[in-house]
């Protein structure tokens, strides 16, 4: 584990005019840690993630990003063009819907590939040899490479999206919802290869979700979100074992058994 | 002796907030200290939270009040106050737990549930499989099921699991929770000979057993939770 972190979010927030989307996030996330952001719909999680990973100006606060060389970017300070590159190389977004994050109509290994010549690989036997390694590692079998996602189901698709994000080697992986809408079966699966990859990878991950197992699972450190704030944080076990706030109680009291 | 583990007037209670804000006192001035090569015993009837001091122990519960101070990687840390990544860090490298069930995780095998520990330390995982499967053989799980998740394993079989997957590792502090619940008294004498061989490598024990047999047969100290009930403490 390295001492410096690798994000620091200090005091964000974003109002939608007079609604408070989220208000005053702080925190560091380190290599090698998956936080998990929880909270029901309209707590502001997405609205959080969007702003972390720059898909959505906040209104107030900063991110800092160490940067390969180890120096330190305020995000919101860069230029478009670099911001790009920085979510092209050193970054991934997972979406909920994989459709958000895919190209529909080209081959699932294009959609791999891709990523790869955004970053100026060229060599067409060398994009489609990682291409192929990376379907492999998400479970795809080689003879769909040459598929397009459409013929995919939704956790083939969710598998893609997952090797089309990593296969650059990002640091820092942002997810929403990444197991919401599939079977139990399928997100069982999922859940598997992500807590693989992530443990192989060392990658540092924000992972929203409304499902607390997902949370469990995946993540080290939990942040609970209520009406836009942070009303609880700490080790996710801590927090879903000995849940602290009011909110965090129900929340917990809540799941059912099976 | 060396005491790598030290709890000073530690209290717990919990509030419902969901019952109306009650507040639930489960113990107050807990104080002991553990030393190295011994087991210490958490005595006393169930309720009493003896589970709940082991859990604040391992950072799974929050502190109330009190210092946990233990000692880490050449420094002394407060686990009372520790920050997340710091608690992660010192149940990494210093403090294992045995609970008391297995949390599952789907399609794990076991012998990869019981490397994990080694591997999460930067191991390599060849050796860490390697040294799994001796922890298995030892505690007796047949090695057919050594490739399955341990989700469809009986109590007695997950336990086994669980005890190799806390027992591998060479963490100076190890709190246990019941480890030899549903094990039958073969598997009950192997825990019973893993225990001693952890004090004799001067590992500091910590831990809860019902079974009078066992508590007689590794206890060293017994402390008398009792002692902490809520109201009772001296301060």
């Amino acid at each position: 584990m390295s001492d410096d972190p690798l994000l620091r979010v200090s005091s964000v927030s974003k109002s939608y005019g007079q609604r408070v989307g989220c208000a005053d996030v702080s925190f560091d996330l380190w290599p090698g840690e998956v936080l998990a952001v929880v909270g029901e719909s309209g707590s502001g999680k997405t609205t959080l993630l969007n702003c972390l990973s720059t898909r959505l100006m906040p209104s107030a606060g900063s991110v800092d990003y160490r940067m390969r060389d180890g120096s330190w970017r305020d995000l919101y300070r860069m230029s478009e063009a670099e911001r790009r590159l920085l979510m092209r190389t050193d970054w991934g977004f997972v979406h909920q819907n994989p459709a958000d994050g895919l190209r529909m109509t080209v081959s699932a290994g294009a959609n791999v590939g891709e990523r790869l010549m955004a970053i100026g690989d060229r060599h067409y036997g060398n994009i489609r040899a990682a291409a192929t390694d990376w379907l492999g590692r998400v479970e795809i079998a080689e003879d769909r490479v040459d598929d397009e996602p459409r013929a995919f189901s939704g956790g083939m698709r969710q598998r893609l999206q997952i090797a089309r994000n990593l296969v650059t080697g990002p640091r820092l992986v942002f997810m929403d919802e990444p197991t919401g809408g599939l079977d139990v079966s399928v997100q069982a699966r999922l859940l598997d290869l992500l807590r693989g990859l992530v443990a192989d990878l060392g990658l540092a991950a924000i992972v929203v979700t409304h499902d607390l197992a997902v949370a469990r699972l995946l993540s080290q450190r939990m942040m609970v979100m209520k009406d836009g704030r942070v009303i609880e944080t700490g080790l996710t076990d801590r927090v879903l074992d000995d849940p602290r706030a009011p909110y965090t109680q129900l929340l917990v009291s809540s799941i059912l058994q099976v | 002796m060396a005491t790598p583990l030290v709890v000073s007037n530690v209290s717990k209670s919990f509030t419902m907030h969901l019952r109306g804000g009650v507040r639930l006192a489960v113990v107050e001035g807990v104080s002991f200290a553990l030393t190295a090569g011994e087991c210490a015993v958490l005595g006393g009837p169930s309720g009493v939270g003896k589970s709940s001091i082991l859990k604040m122990l391992y950072g799974n519960y929050a502190v109330d009040e009190g210092q946990i101070i233990v000692e880490h990687d050449g420094r002394l840390v407060d686990l009372a106050t520790a920050s997340p990544r710091a608690v992660m860090a010192v149940r990494r490298d210093t403090i294992g737990y045995v609970s008391q069930f297995l949390r599952t995780v789907p399609r794990v095998a076991a012998l990869d549930v019981v490397a994990e520990p080694l591997t999460a330390r930067g191991q390599d995982r060849l050796a860490a499989r390697d040294r799994a499967a001796e922890m298995l053989a030892r505690l007796n799980l047949p090695e057919r099921l050594w490739q399955l998740p341990p989700a469809t394993f009986s109590g007695g079989e997950q336990q086994r699991v669980n005890i190799a997957r806390g027992f591998i590792t060479d963490h100076p502090v190890l709190l246990l929770d019941e480890p030899t619940a549903s094990l039958d008294a073969a598997n009950r004498q192997v825990v019973i000979d893993m225990i001693s061989g952890k004090k004799e490598a001067g590992v500091a024990l910590l831990g809860i057993f019902h079974d009078q047999d066992v508590r007689e047969a590794v206890a060293d100290t017994i402390i008398d939770v009792t002692a902490f009930a809520p109201g009772k403490a001296a301060a």
